[in-house]
């Protein structure tokens, strides 16, 4: 820390030495810039509480709002097909975007607590079983996307962070999508949000112990071993409250920016499904009685990737038509879980044998949960 | 003169960042160098895990975001 504070004195020297130089001009105009900041800050926040009080009272008028579109605005028959299709796609998509805009600022806001950076740190140097619970949990919340996989991958096995602890935090990170989980409390309750939370962490724990168990450290790449990391930039350590919830509305732009469209085809392919297949249509293909549609889901949905947000609607409207909870969260995780692009970058870093075991044991993993929903549900 | 590192192995998010310094230096007027970071040793060596990071003068900057050229002018100059 003490370390942190001397380097920020430099930081602060080198600025006022720059400013001396011309001093009227420049301070003038960081008066005002921060004049216009904090009245642009205060503006920011009350919007953002005035937006916070209004979200539960139109989330809870969506049912009304979807029927009065479908049936008094459109003009669609009560019952038809065509109107159970419209009605769930216009119940669907402001939820969708109400519960994702909330919960990806909110997360966002989280994640400012846990860097990568401070995720390595508390890592570092636990022991093994301990560390795999731990990377699973952390995983959730540490904020990173697939590009990023590389660099975090060797900034962990710089840090003497074992292997399986590694590929624990890998797995866990994907597997227990936080857009998924909120999106399962949203449509479907806490049980399956919870259950889906904790066989995501189950499978990342015991997938990372089990890496960790085959003796995989010659199958990273030699040079991983040679880079060295530098110190943490000062910029990671000290975040104000403002910044923070300006990082959770970066986030929301970002995400909902990127995803967008997957959510409206997928809702899109959700309505369909919800109002013209006939009821209890999949339950001979995708029931419990066919043990079999757990493997065969899983290995379908291996290399499609869709965004978790696209995914959920489509499982929404699969379960009400008779389809299995473990079937379908199998596809779910397979689809979010296991991502082609993720391993092409991996590669990089890891041996393809080493990249084989990881798809195998995940692929494997996912298949149990699968059969061990449909037995206990 | 002020040099701009853009660090990042190559993704979407990292060259859209390294086209926003460069308008952005455009944009401040000063004397600017804008050089591209992709080698994962150099780019760990400044002590980050998450890409696409801006360093200025050797000093890190953004980690893992790309801010709008008006944010990044400010954060330069």
């Amino acid at each position: 820390m003490d370390n942190q504070n001397i380097q920020d004195k430099e930081a602060g020297i080198v600025v006022t030495y720059t400013a001396a130089k011309q001093p009227t001009c420049l301070i003038s105009k960081w008066e005002t810039a921060t004049a216009e900041l904090s009245a642009r800050q205060i503006l920011k926040l009350i919007l953002l509480g005035l937006a916070l009080v209004a979200w539960y009272p139109i989330y809870s008028q969506l049912i009304p709002f979807s029927n009065w579109i479908t049936y008094d605005l459109l003009r669609i028959t009560r019952g038809t097909h065509l109107g159970d299709a419209v009605s769930f796609f216009f119940l669907d998509i402001p939820k969708v975007f109400m519960l994702l805009i909330l919960v990806i600022w909110a997360v966002g806001v989280l994640r400012s607590f846990f860097t990568p950076e401070r995720t390595r740190t508390i890592l570092a140097g636990k022991r093994e079983v301990l560390g795999d619970v731990l990377a699973a949990l952390l995983g959730v919340v540490t904020p990173f996307c697939s590009c990023s996989a590389v660099p975090l991958f060797i900034g962990f096995v710089e840090a003497g962070i074992p292997i399986s602890v590694t590929f624990a935090f890998l797995i866990s990170a994907p597997m227990v999508n936080e857009i998924a989980l909120v999106l399962l409390f949203g449509l479907f309750g806490w049980r399956i949000a919870l259950i889906y939370m904790s066989m995501g962490l189950l499978i990342a724990m015991v997938t990372g112990w089990i890496i960790g168990r085959l003796n995989m450290e010659r199958q990273v790449e030699d040079w991983v071993y040679e880079i060295r990391m530098g110190q943490t930039p000062a910029l990671l350590q000290k975040l104000t409250w403002m910044n923070r919830i300006d990082y959770g509305l970066h986030q929301v732009k970002d995400i909902v920016g990127k995803v967008w469209l997957y959510i409206i085809l997928g809702i899109g392919a959700g309505a369909a499904i919800h109002g013209y297949v006939p009821e209890g249509f999949l339950a001979a293909l995708m029931g419990k009685q066919a043990w079999w549609s757990v493997p065969v889901a899983v290995v379908l949905g291996a290399p499609l990737y869709s965004n978790a947000a696209g995914i959920i609607p489509v499982v929404q409207a699969l379960l009400e038509k008779g389809a299995a909870l473990g079937t379908v969260l199998a596809f779910m995780m397979s689809i979010i879980g296991i991502s082609f692009p993720e391993c092409v970058i991996l590669r990089k870093v890891l041996k393809p044998r080493l990249i084989a075991v990881f798809i195998g044991v995940v692929t494997v993993g996912i298949i149990i949960v699968g059969f061990i929903f449909n037995a206990i549900m | 003169m002020k040099k701009l590192q853009v660090l990042g192995p190559g993704c979407p998010k990292c060259m859209e960042l390294a086209k926003r310094s460069e308008e952005a230096a455009k944009a401040a007027g000063g004397d600017f160098e804008v050089e591209k970071v992709s080698d994962l040793s150099k780019i760990m060596a400044f002590g980050i895990m998450i890409t696409p990071a801006l360093v200025v003068d050797g000093v890190v900057k953004v980690v893992g975001q790309v801010p709008s050229v008006d944010e990044i002018k400010k954060i330069i100059s």
